[in-house]
């Protein structure tokens, strides 16, 4: 009987449903989800590992603060999204900022050295503080990038860039110029010649400090610090 | 769902990948959805273009002709085995060899992997599998 039955050669289109009507369901989720991600606020992402130009690091030896003649200079090596990194510049700095900086007993210098497998934001809040330097407000930008850690610590998607933008807002930035900097991701390169400088000469973690030649890893507490300071400034008298 | 429909929504979700991807290579998208870094670095290594094209363009447009492919086949004009469903062979052949290239890039030469670009393959090598069945079914029916 079987042999009886002929096959069509035409196959049929469709065995059920019509299957426009899936494809068109598909499709309009498939579009709908592509027009939220093309409207959505943007995250500003700050490549790794970039390959270091002279125009990166010309004339920039970092961000500096305190009177160019203080007998003593203190490299901090710091990630903004590391904890101890957070709490010395929360707690330790401002004694410091005080104590040795405005006496002019130190010149701080700053530099990133952003760790990526653990700090995703890292080099995002690096690149947010450098572009705040443009317009002469770094430290501000730095400062509030490690008091709202909390905040963008926990971030996704595009949150700690507008965290980052509203600090930004807050320090009087202009802000046309200051997303302009962060999408060009002009700075990438120069976050990434201070990490490779910080791992030339040893850091292996945050903060740690170069004073005087020798490496202080942790978040040392201010009065270890100005022992440092004035044992060294009493050497070099 | 039969092989032909399965065949559009493959080269549908094809066509949302490399717009996904296309669309970032142009500013729109903002940060890529990733998890490991690597599509960045694929997506911007010089790689990312092919004679001078980019890549994801090059997606793009393959998977709207293997839809609108796809679509045709689904037509009363084209069952058997009709053209269009000749063409997914073929142009699935061919787009299955250009992501071997790719891969080969991204492996040893990028030594970088894009999650997207994997899915995209996977996508591609299904599309390629699924009308080569098609392809030897439609056949095997029109000769008996």
């Amino acid at each position: 009987m079987a042999a009886n039955v002929k096959k069509s050669p035409k196959q049929a289109p469709a065995k059920s449903g019509n299957p426009f009507m899936l494809i068109a369901a598909v499709a309009i989720v498939g579009v709908g989800v592509l027009i939220y991600l093309v409207t959505r606020p943007k995250g500003v992402s700050i490549p790794a590992n970039v390959a270091v130009l002279e125009a990166d690091t010309a004339g920039f030896q970092g961000y500096f603060k305190g009177s160019e003649s203080a007998p003593v200079t203190i490299t901090e090596y710091a990630d903004y999204q590391c904890p101890a990194c957070q709490y010395f510049a929360t707690v330790q700095l401002p004694s410091v900022r005080r104590d040795l900086i405005e006496t002019g007993l130190v010149r701080w210098r700053f530099r990133d050295f952003p760790l990526d497998a653990a700090h995703p934001h890292a080099r995002l809040a690096a690149h947010s503080a450098a572009c705040a330097d443009d317009q002469g407000k770094f430290w501000e930008q730095h400062d509030a990038i490690f008091a709202t850690h909390a905040q963008w610590n926990v971030a996704t998607g595009s949150g700690a860039t507008q965290i980052f933008r509203e600090q930004a807002r807050n320090n009087g930035l202009d802000l046309d110029a200051y997303d302009a900097c962060m999408s060009s991701a002009k700075y990438a390169g120069r976050i990434q010649a201070s990490l490779e400088e910080g791992t030339k000469v040893g850091v292996g973690s945050t903060p740690t400090f170069l004073i005087g030649g020798r490496l202080y890893p942790g978040a040392i507490p201010s009065d270890t610090l100005a022992a440092i300071a004035r044992r060294l400034a009493g050497a070099s008298q | 769902m039969n092989r032909r429909t399965a065949l559009a929504l493959l080269a549908l979700a094809g066509l949302f990948v490399s717009a996904y991807l296309y669309l970032y290579k142009l500013g729109y998208i903002g940060t890529i959805a990733c998890g490991t870094g690597g599509c960045e670095t694929v997506q911007l290594s010089e790689q990312s273009r092919f004679m001078g094209v980019e890549v994801a363009l090059i997606g793009l447009l393959g998977y709207a002709v293997l839809f609108l492919l796809a679509a045709l086949s689904l037509g009363s004009g084209f069952s058997g085995p009709s053209w269009p469903v000749l063409g997914m062979v073929l142009l699935g052949a061919g787009a299955v060899g250009f992501t071997l290239y790719l891969k080969y890039l991204e492996l040893f030469v990028i030594h970088a992997i894009c999650r997207w670009c994997v899915g995209s393959a996977v996508i591609i090598v299904l599309f390629f599998l699924v009308a080569l069945v098609e392809w030897r079914q439609a056949r095997r029916e029109a000769s008996t």
